[in-house]
């Protein structure tokens, strides 16, 4: 299957990002190193190209009623211009997927959704419409912008007139931009302050341009994703197809924060109430005591290599200078300070969990 | 441009062998460390005075995102591993051909260094990438 490219590709390559295949696209990795785009994010301010993220609408009389059907989370509790995160599961206690949702108005939601599951999650959507919503994946009408780091606000500031300090964490607003209307929302997947901007991809490039004349002496650069990666890592903030899939449900990735038992049926609530009483694996830190770089299904084991679970994400962290992971592990073994084993290059290496976020 | 260098012998898995008085050191080219990125950790997989076939797997080399194994391109016994390199690995991106060899080998079968690629070669190869 042929990539897709982002309004941004052209530009990005002409200013040297790497590319690589992701979720069915072709994706800016990194532009000069991975770890020092990681720390520009975490001390300066840094762009990233999230144009492969999906966009699926719900609108209708009971839109909310829909919406809050298909996730775990309560979007009862927003208001007009509020977000909120949420797992969306399927009906055998796993996960279909993670995502933001924005309420526009009580009749009208604009759903953030993995690159790599913008089908399947449509489709699960339309499959469960109990409340006959309006349901449209408008994935193609956005291109997608992340500033993200101490500095976003100052630098994202320049483009508008409107004080953007009032967009507070998860709240977002549209706003104009060369005549365009475009959403801003205060959001991100690195840990730091920042705003996420959806935009026709009509006026992507201008946009970017303008940015960056106005937000390069003031420290901004652009950022690849495997810099994303490690900055949500540090954080503990779940990556899809890692920490959650349709077979790990967001209780046991650590999610329950999202997960509102009191509200009326919902999909997974039934598994979820049963796992609830005893829940036989917990996504738990990890310090390597050796040397080396846990990664994405390590098995975890006991000293005498009894397998106790397996590394989600792993990491040298850039930040901590240290080698780091996430695991999903059997829960007796989940408290802090607990010895680990990891089989990383063909060896047993010792590591213990620790507490999480990393940063 | 990756560089490239007369008088080594290349692999189609970037790797690179240079002979020196029956000895051969093996590294990974600059194209290699290029798309690997900024190294974090290394870690050989043998131990000195190991056999070791052309084809085995000897060092990993991991940066924050990946990890890339490195495979002999000849066959001997592992004389010595470049103890720099576990020290400081960054030198694997900043000097690839130099400082940042990764592995030492008492070749046992010298012809294997005609199977490998020369530069004008290795040059065309990347080319196709």
């Amino acid at each position: 299957m042929e990539l897709k490219r982002t309004p941004f590709y052209s530009l990005i390559k002409e200013i040297g990002g790497k590319f690589v295949p992701f979720a069915g696209w072709e994706m800016p990795i990194k532009f000069t190193s991975d770890v020092e785009e990681h720390k520009w994010v975490r001390s300066e301010a840094g762009v990233f190209d999230v144009s492969h993220m999906g966009e699926i609408t719900i609108k209708g009389k009971d839109a909310l009623k829909q919406v809050n059907y298909l996730i775990t989370n309560d979007a009862s509790i927003l208001k007009d211009g509020e977000i909120l995160y949420t797992p969306m599961m399927n009906h055998n206690g796993g996960t279909v997927d993670d995502l933001l949702v924005y309420r526009v108005s009580e009749e009208s939601f604009f759903l953030v959704v993995n690159a790599s599951n913008i089908d399947k999650d449509y489709q699960w959507m339309v499959d469960n419409n109990i409340y006959d919503t309006t349901i449209e994946n408008v994935s193609d009408f956005y291109a997608q912008l992340a500033v993200q780091g101490p500095k976003a606000e100052i630098i994202t500031q320049q483009l508008f007139n409107e004080n953007l300090s009032e967009i507070k964490f998860f709240n977002f607003k549209y706003l104009n931009f060369n005549g365009e209307s475009i959403l801003i929302s205060r959001t991100g997947y690195t840990g730091e302050d920042g705003f996420e901007i959806y935009l026709s991809p009509k006026i992507a490039v201008e946009f970017w341009r303008e940015l960056f004349s106005k937000g390069e002496s003031l420290g901004l650069k652009p950022i690849g994703l495997a810099a994303r990666d490690t900055l949500r890592l540090e954080k503990k903030m779940a990556l899809y197809g890692h920490e959650l899939s349709d077979t790990i449900s967001p209780l046991e990735a650590s999610l329950s924060w999202c997960v509102k038992m009191g509200k009326s049926e919902f999909v997974g609530k039934n598994y979820l109430l049963k796992q609830k009483e005893s829940l036989s694996r917990k996504l738990v830190g990890i310090e390597l005591v050796d040397k080396g770089v846990p990664r994405h299904q390590n098995e975890i084991t006991l000293e005498d290599g009894t397998e106790i679970g397996f590394v989600t994400s792993g990491t040298m962290s850039p930040s901590l200078q240290k080698p780091i992971a996430l695991a999903l592990i059997n829960s007796e073994y989940a408290k802090i300070g607990t010895e680990i084993w990891l089989k990383n290059n063909q060896k047993l290496k010792k590591g213990k969990v620790i507490k999480t976020p990393f940063l | 441009m990756a560089q490239v260098f007369d008088g080594y012998g290349y692999t189609k898995e970037h790797e690179w062998v240079k002979v020196e008085d029956g000895f051969a050191f093996i590294g990974i080219t600059d194209y290699a460390q290029g798309e690997l990125g900024e190294v974090v950790f290394a870690e050989f997989l043998k131990s000195e005075g190991d056999k070791i076939e052309k084809g085995d797997e000897f060092a990993s080399l991991e940066s924050t995102k990946s990890t890339s194994q490195v495979f002999s391109p000849v066959s001997g016994e592992v004389v010595a591993f470049n103890s720099k390199v576990e020290d400081d690995y960054e030198i694997i991106n900043s000097d690839p051909f130099g400082d940042g060899w990764l592995i030492k080998i008492k070749l046992s079968d010298p012809s294997q260094i005609g199977q490998l690629m020369g530069a004008t070669e290795y040059n065309d190869f990347l080319d196709t990438l």
